[in-house]
């Protein structure tokens, strides 16, 4: 089948929020989305930002189903997932950070046999599609433990498989690395662009940790106010909005702040200094050399932008 | 609806075998379920040694009406009882990952219910009606044959029912799962008594709202071969499949318009 796999057209959602106290409450509506239109195209790789309470979740929830939208359409593989409900269940899977779809008491085996089961799959593709997951997951030490005995982050990889028995076209992600360790971030964010590249499927990725959109997002979009305010590749993202970077140095002793081109000192704290710099005027190193020809130099770190700084930035040029 | 047994099945023997992981309270529950309701049907023997005859009725028929009342609710109860935890779900937002999956959201949320160490409960109820039958001194006749399980479907529909116009009201009022209880469990208990004792707005309330009367009271007039203490006409004695297709198309319609109401406001 051709066409996106998933298109939403001037979609809103308006919720009632009842404020006050007793029986005279006051009522008022809030667009938690407020017109979003786009076009995600098969094989595609999604990444999704913005602060809390911008609507992304509800967006999510517009795409699979859960929620009726207020205004205008979606369609997921040409089908309307709140009047085809049942339909496009089979066609996406979801994973919801913290909330998990396995069985808490079964051992892990179980609940991906007993969801092969409810998705209705033919014996043989399931156990292929099973054997799979678990081989790129790494699954098979956890199959007969209880998935209450599961560490967060290999109860993220269950769920991921849990999310992937049915072969969905499109996957919906939710924070799946918050909370995980290092190693597990790296272990679920190469199992995804493994997923993507090799079986094609679809993923829009939710998320507030920039490097998961980094690694994986060949697209972004960053949603305020219920609104889509950038959408486009990562780099047209930094490049826009974040590609100031902060050089920390730990100095021999306290100094004057460094002047040194290309870079201003943005806070000064004993021998601690924070410079700002733009990738563009001068390179992480070359602003070291400089310093530490001037200044005895104990220590130092590079900071990125965080995705808030970065979100934030964006905000302050959209013209609201 | 084949379908949607075969998912009722698949949910229910996940929940099962997630309860036998648990081994100690899986045998508890098993017994204590029986034990008590064994002490029910006690307490109601002990009370009619002091008052001989209760409405009219003896504890023989007290029996047939305690023993249709009880079945149909106990059998409501195990096919549908936990959908009063989705007012919980709702709260938690879990009814999220329901709506996730490829089968009715009823069938998701009620499969858990049917859990076989309870299956205790519906047969000791069915244990104390064939007893009371056959003490009752009913006129056996083919009519009277076909009406027994008749009355024991449609009783447990009409439970059902019940059970799930209470749930679909507590998506609304998340925490009204105890108020619902009074309706489900409540309506059960009070089907086990003769309606002659209640007072009339009563009476009209639980034969034309809640039409717990059809579960029990009326078709064990006519088992019992007995005139109606209250007068009403002949044939609601075997309106029973009437009352249940009224009071699932109620519920049903109900439980619809809360799950289109939670999906538009996101609760």
């Amino acid at each position: 089948m051709t066409g996106p796999i998933l298109l939403l057209d001037a979609v809103e959602k308006h919720f009632t929020v009842r404020r006050g106290k007793g029986w005279h409450r006051e009522r008022t509506v809030v667009k938690a989305v407020d017109g979003i239109s786009l076009e995600v195209e098969r094989g595609a790789f999604v990444g999704c930002l913005g602060p809390n309470g911008a609507g992304k979740s509800t967006t999510v929830k517009l795409c699979t189903g859960i929620l009726v939208p207020s205004a205008g359409s979606v369609r997921v593989a040409g089908l309307d997932p709140t009047r085809q409900r049942i339909e496009v269940a089979g066609r996406i899977g979801a994973v919801f950070g913290q909330r998990t779809t396995l069985w808490w008491d079964l051992p892990l085996r179980d609940s991906l046999d007993l969801l092969a089961r409810v998705y209705r799959l033919p014996a043989d593709r399931h156990r292929r599609r099973i054997d799979q997951l678990v081989e790129l997951l790494d699954l098979g030490p956890l199959l007969p433990v209880p998935v209450r005995q599961l560490s967060l982050g290999q109860r993220m990889r269950g769920d991921l498989a849990a999310a992937l028995v049915h072969e969905p076209e499109i996957l919906h992600l939710d924070e799946p690395t918050v909370g995980l360790d290092v190693v597990s971030k790296q272990r679920v964010r190469e199992f995804l662009a493994r997923e993507n590249a090799e079986h094609g499927t679809t993923v829009v990725l939710t998320t507030h940790d920039l490097t998961d959109i980094q690694r994986l997002c060949r697209r972004v979009l960053v949603i305020d106010h219920g609104k889509v305010v950038h959408d486009g590749s990562i780099d047209d993202l930094m490049r826009r909005f974040g590609d100031e970077r902060t050089l920390v140095v730990d100095l021999d002793e306290p100094a004057a702040p460094i002047q040194v081109a290309g870079a201003r000192v943005v806070r000064v704290d004993g021998p601690r200094q924070w410079l700002r710099f733009r990738s563009a005027d001068v390179s992480a190193a070359q602003l070291v050399a400089a310093v530490a020809a001037t200044h005895g130099l104990r220590d130092l770190s590079v900071e990125e932008p965080d995705v808030d700084e970065v979100v934030r930035r964006l905000y302050g040029t959209s013209d609201r | 609806m084949a379908e949607a047994l075969r998912l009722y099945l698949v949910l229910a023997r996940a929940e099962y075998r997630s309860a036998a992981q648990h081994r100690a309270s899986f045998a508890l529950l098993a017994l204590t379920s029986t034990l008590l309701v064994a002490l029910d049907f006690v307490v109601i023997a002990f009370l009619l040694q002091r008052i001989p005859r209760l409405g009219g009725f003896s504890l023989a028929e007290l029996g047939v009406l305690y023993g249709l009342a009880s079945t149909a609710e106990r059998l409501a109860d195990l096919m549908v009882g936990d959908i009063e935890k989705v007012g919980v779900q709702v709260k938690a937002g879990t009814f999220d990952l329901v709506l996730l999956r490829p089968g009715p959201a009823l069938v998701q949320v009620a499969a858990p219910s049917c859990r076989p160490q309870m299956l205790g409960r519906p047969l000791q109820a069915l244990v104390i009606l064939g007893i009371s039958l056959s003490q009752a001194g009913v006129p056996w006749s083919w009519d009277r044959v076909a009406l027994l399980p008749a009355t024991v479907a449609c009783g447990t529909l009409i439970m059902v029912a019940v059970w799930v116009a209470g749930a679909a009201f507590t998506f609304v009022a998340v925490d009204a799962r105890e108020s619902m209880n009074a309706f489900t469990y409540g309506g059960g208990v009070l089907a086990q008594y003769p309606l002659s004792i209640y007072a009339s707005w009563f009476r009209h309330l639980f034969t034309f709202v809640l039409p717990v009367a059809f579960v029990s009271w009326f078709p064990a007039l006519h088992l019992l071969g007995r005139p109606d203490p209250l007068g009403l006409p002949e044939w609601f004695r075997f309106a029973a499949p009437v009352a249940a297709d009224a009071s699932t198309t109620v519920a049903a319609v109900a439980w619809r318009a809360a799950v289109r109401r939670y999906r538009s406001t996101g609760s």
